[in-house]
This record gives structure tokens, C-alpha cells and sequence, in this order.
């Protein structure tokens, strides 16, 4: 049950990540033996090299979720950076459907391209709001900038599109004109996610999403997350060291330990029998 | 008034035609070229130390200077106005440096260096403006790292600037910004239209005069090139305006279809802000 062609193909896939590789210092071949899950450190005790990632590969398609899983430090939201363009990547080949219907990597796209699909074809969602949001601009304002970056140039639709997604959100509609510092972190955190879907996105990344939020808090992000996936038939990658986002939100998700995927597989099965020794570990602390 | 000019740069001799050196002229020429190459992008200039003080006029003077010939004559306004404080002696400073002719009239003029204003006046091709820059970068307001601002006009990322109004209309209702507003220029780079007020930037659209922006504190020029298209940031169903105010007319010339201001001393009446344009009305 290990095989990570078995758990892939099923639908056609909207995200393609092959030997994706971010390392900090010089690499090669030797670096790269030195460092892993089975040598125990991402960094290379010779060189002083970090492998922060490495030959990572996944699928997703439209209307699925994929989960990485890993303590933290284990590559997981480096390779979600990497995939939406905020750091380099040092090897791998991504493509996206909705980037030259998925004939070019992605990777290799300049920067102002890399950005500009930012606004309107891959969205992110990161752990902390103030990455993902104008904390001093409100929350409508906030929603305002990735709908004129694509071209909204009329003032009411903007309000109904904001007032839209909020409401989709949970975001109080009297809160739209308030500036987003005076939110809750629950509250910011859900109008970052009503921002990243301004657009109709097709890929949207999660990086801990409810991670830093109150248990009850996170329980009202997590359905409405589960909801929103449901229906929006995006293409999500979830990164979380928490099985229960994991569990709820993903179908099939992969295992990374020190830069490296350990283990690919479906969720459930992961949960119910994890093969590798670190997935073993992770699963049964989590379950204690 | 000569005598200060002469303290400065010594000799009549010794004094260059429009008192900078030609090296430093054909510096400035070279970036104004650059800058109508390029409508509405800020191109960086070696700003010189001038007998004003930076953010007094130091960068239109610089452009005044560099770009003026024996030919040429000279009109100089601060806030519309020929004589003051300012205006007389930055255009003392060009006449006595080039011995150009000087004029409060627009139709005689060929360089029209300003603050605040764009003359009443019609302007023709045989005309250019001068505008004295206090802060050239339209997106200062919504970012300050000046590396993240060359890459927003780079990639013409101007959805930030478009937040600001957002939030301008949410908090007030209307746009409260008047001088400065920003424009989009030849459909490409947004542009601070600084010092001018929202009621002169219609007459920058397909204007037939060229405009020169110099920032002398800031060190930049941009220029908006004569039949260039000038349109001010706006949403689709919020109307631009320009500034007016209800039943106002000039206390002096009656004028209602001029640029008013608070007059003098007076709170409660109007008076023109081109003093030139109000004198020419009243003789009239």
C-alpha cells in the first residue's frame, strides 16, 4: 500500500510538482546522500548545506486536497513556497493547468509572471494573517486589492464581490469597514481566506491555516475550509503538523522527515496504518 | 538684482549662461530626454545644489535652466501668482543668469515654470511647463521601500494605489485628495501630479504644450510628452471631480469658470487664483 502511483491517479491533475528541491549551500549528489530522513539531518555535516527539500513529487487535481505532513523544519512549508513562487526553488518542474495548460514549468517563469499569477490563479493562505493581508488597510480594502490587480475597476461591484465573500466567510458584514489590526486572529484569519479566493483561484495553498488559533476557533476555520473545498473544485495543497486539519480537509496526503517524503498514501490509511517508522511516531503521538 | 548672483559665482565672466555649467545641462537635457522617451517614468537626475533651498524649486529651476535659450521668455507662478515671494525671485534668478525676457503673460511666454498651477490660459504647442515637484512618487503613500516601488512600476502593479482610493471613498465617501492626484499616463506609468490640483488635471490630457516635472529634493524628472493620454485614477461609476465651490465667483474680475481661491485676508470671499488671467478680465 505503499505505492504512491496507486494513491495518484484518478483525475486529471490541475498541479503537477516533480523533484521539487530547495537547498541552501552548494549541493550535489554526495550532499544529498548525506542528509535525509535516514541520516537523520537536513543539513550535510560536511559541507554545512541545508536540503530543505528535496525530490518531493505529488498531483493534485481539481477538487482534491493533498496534505503534507511534518514536524516542523521537516520542508513542508518550504515546499509550498516554493510551489507559490515566494522563495526559490533550487531544482523540480511544477505545472499548473492554468499556466500554458500545463505545457511549461512553472519554476522557471520570471518573477513578474510568477506574481502575476498570484492574483488570479494560485492563491495562498498562510499560518500567520499578516503575511497574507494589509493589517492597516480594512477588510474590504484588503479584498479590493486582488480584484482591481485583475481588472475590477468599478467601485459597488467591488463592495458586493467583498461583501460576497466575507458573508462566505463568516466575516461579520458590519466589520467589512473596520481596518483588519482591530480583528481577532480567528476573524483576521478568515478574511485572508476570503481574500485568496477573490479570484476563483484553481490551485490554493493552505500553510497551517488554523495553526496559532484557539481550539474552537480553529474547529469554525477548519469546516469552513472543508466546505469551501468542497464546492469551489480547487486544486488545495494543506501543510500541517495537526492530524485533524489533515484528516478533515485531505483524501490522500505524503510524510516528510527531514527535507525528504518518507511516505505517500491516502489518509485514512496513514491514520489507521502508517508504514514508515517516522510516520509511525508522528501518527501514534498524535493519537495519545 | 544682480548683486547676490554675482557674490555667488563671481565675475560677470565667470558666470555660465542659466548659471549652471554646460556639463551639468547636458546632464539634466539627457534625463528630460529620457523622460519623454518614457512618459510619466521617473528618471533620476545628479540634482545640483542651487542658490534655493531643496523643496523650494530646486527642481523645476534645474530644468528651467537646462532647458532654456536666448530665445526664450520666461513666465514664473507660485499658486497662479506672478508676483509672489518665490516666483519673483526664482525668475530673477533665470533672467539675471541668461538675460531670457521675462513676462506675466502666457501668450508671450515660452517657458512656464509653475507651482501649484497650470495658467488659466490656453497653451499651445510653442509652450512648455515647468512644474516644481515636491514628492514625485505617486505609490509613496502605500509603499516606502523604493526597491518594491521600482518593481511595481516595472510590472504596473498598481492595485495598491487603487486600494488607497478604495479606502478613500469607504472612510469618507468621496476621494479626498486634491492635490497630487494620482493619473495614469499614456496608459502605462501612474504619475504624482503634484503640486496641481484635481481642477487643472483634465487640461494634462492630450494637452499640446510639454510638460516637465522636476523634483529637485528628490532628485528625479518625469515628463508628459505634448498629445499624451492623462487619465486620473478612478472607478468606472465614481465620477472624477474637480474642486468647486457652491455660488463662488473672484471678488475682483466675477469670474465663476476660473480656479478660485480664498482671497487674501478675507475669508469669506473668492478671488482668482491666476492673478495674470484676473488682471487680463478686469482691463477687459
Amino acid at each position: 500500500m505503499n505505492d504512491p502511483q496507486r494513491a495518484v491517479e484518478t483525475a486529471p491533475a490541475v498541479l503537477t510538482v516533480r523533484g521539487l528541491g530547495k537547498a541552501y549551500g552548494a549541493v550535489d549528489d554526495a550532499v544529498i546522500s548525506r542528509t535525509g530522513s535516514d541520516r537523520g539531518s537536513a543539513r550535510d555535516p560536511l559541507s554545512g548545506s541545508i536540503i530543505a527539500a528535496w525530490d518531493v513529487s505529488f498531483d493534485v487535481a481539481a477538487g482534491e486536497a493533498l496534505g503534507i505532513v511534518g514536524e516542523s523544519g521537516s520542508g513542508t512549508s518550504t515546499v509550498l513556497r516554493c510551489i507559490a513562487g515566494d522563495v526559490p526553488a533550487t531544482c523540480g518542474d511544477v505545472r499548473m493547468e492554468c499556466h500554458d495548460g500545463g505545457t511549461s514549468n512553472v519554476l522557471t517563469a520570471d518573477p513578474s509572471e510568477r506574481r502575476r499569477m498570484r492574483v488570479d490563479k494560485i492563491s495562498v493562505v498562510y499560518q500567520d494573517p499578516a503575511e497574507g493581508l494589509s493589517l492597516g488597510v480594512t477588510a474590504g480594502g484588503n479584498i479590493a486589492d486582488p480584484l482591481t490587480a485583475a481588472g475590477w475597476r468599478n467601485f459597488m461591484a467591488i463592495r458586493e464581490r467583498a461583501r460576497e465573500l466575507l458573508a462566505r466567510t463568516d466575516v461579520p458584514l458590519d466589520r467589512m469597514d473596520d481596518i483588519v489590526r482591530t480583528f481577532s486572529g480567528g476573524m483576521r484569519q478568515r478574511v485572508q481566506i476570503a481574500r485568496a479566493l477573490a479570484n476563483n483561484p484553481s490551485v490554493i495553498l493552505l500553510d497551517e491555516p488554523t495553526t496559532g488559533l484557539d481550539a474552537s476557533v480553529a474547529a469554525g476555520v477548519l469546516d469552513l475550509l472543508r466546505g469551501l473545498l468542497e464546492e469551489m473544485n480547487m486544486a488545495a495543497v494543506v501543510v500541517s503538523h495537526d492530524f485533524s486539519v489533515i484528516e478533515m480537509l485531505t483524501s490522500r496526503c505524503i510524510v516528510m522527515h527531514h527535507g525528504r517524503v518518507v511516505e505517500s498514501t491516502l489518509t485514512d490509511q496513514l491514520l489507521e496504518d502508517p508504514h514508515h517508522p517516522y510516520s509511525q511516531r508522528l501518527v501514534s503521538a498524535a493519537r495519545a | 538684482m544682480s548683486t547676490t548672483l554675482d557674490g555667488l559665482v563671481g565675475s560677470e565672466q565667470g558666470v555660465p549662461f542659466a548659471l549652471l555649467d554646460e556639463e551639468s545641462k547636458r546632464e539634466i537635457r539627457r534625463a528630460l530626454l529620457h523622460a519623454v522617451a518614457v512618459p510619466g517614468h521617473q528618471v533620476p537626475f545628479g540634482s545640483r545644489e542651487m542658490p534655493v533651498a531643496r523643496g523650494w524649486g530646486s527642481g523645476g529651476l534645474q530644468v528651467t535652466l537646462a532647458i532654456v535659450g536666448r530665445d526664450d521668455t520666461v513666465k514664473v507662478i507660485d499658486q497662479g501668482d506672478d508676483e509672489g515671494v518665490n516666483a519673483v525671485n526664482l525668475r530673477r534668478l533665470v533672467v539675471s543668469s541668461t538675460g531670457v525676457e521675462e513676462t506675466s503673460e502666457v501668450h508671450e511666454a515660452t517657458i512656464i515654470q509653475s507651482r501649484h498651477r497650470i495658467p488659466e490660459d490656453e497653451m499651445g504647442e510653442n509652450h512648455v511647463l515647468v512644474l516644481q515637484v515636491p514628492v514625485p512618487e505617486p505609490l509613496r503613500g502605500v509603499e516606502r521601500d523604493t526597491r518594491e516601488l521600482s518593481r511595481m512600476h516595472a510590472e504596473a502593479d498598481y492595485s495598491r494605489m487603487w486600494v488607497s482610493l478604495y479606502e478613500d471613498i469607504v472612510r469618507n465617501g468621496v476621494i479626498t485628495q486634491s492635490t497630487g492626484y494620482p493619473c495614469l499616463v499614456n496608459g502605462r506609468y501612474v504619475v504624482a501630479t503634484t503640486p496641481i490640483p484635481r481642477w487643472d488635471i483634465p487640461r494634462l490630457h492630450d494637452a499640446s504644450f510639454l510638460t516637465l516635472f522636476g523634483a529637485g529634493r528628490e532628485k528625479r524628472v518625469y515628463a508628459i510628452p505634448p498629445h499624451t493620454t492623462v487619465e486620473p485614477l478612478i472607478f468606472d461609476d465614481i465620477p472624477f471631480e474637480v474642486e468647486t465651490a457652491e455660488g463662488a465667483s473672484c471678488r475682483l474680475c466675477g469670474s465663476a469658470e476660473s480656479f478660485l481661491v480664498s482671497a487674501p485676508g478675507d475669508d469669506d470671499s473668492w478671488s482668482c487664483s491666476d492673478t495674470a488671467w484676473c488682471r487680463r478680465r478686469r482691463q477687459k
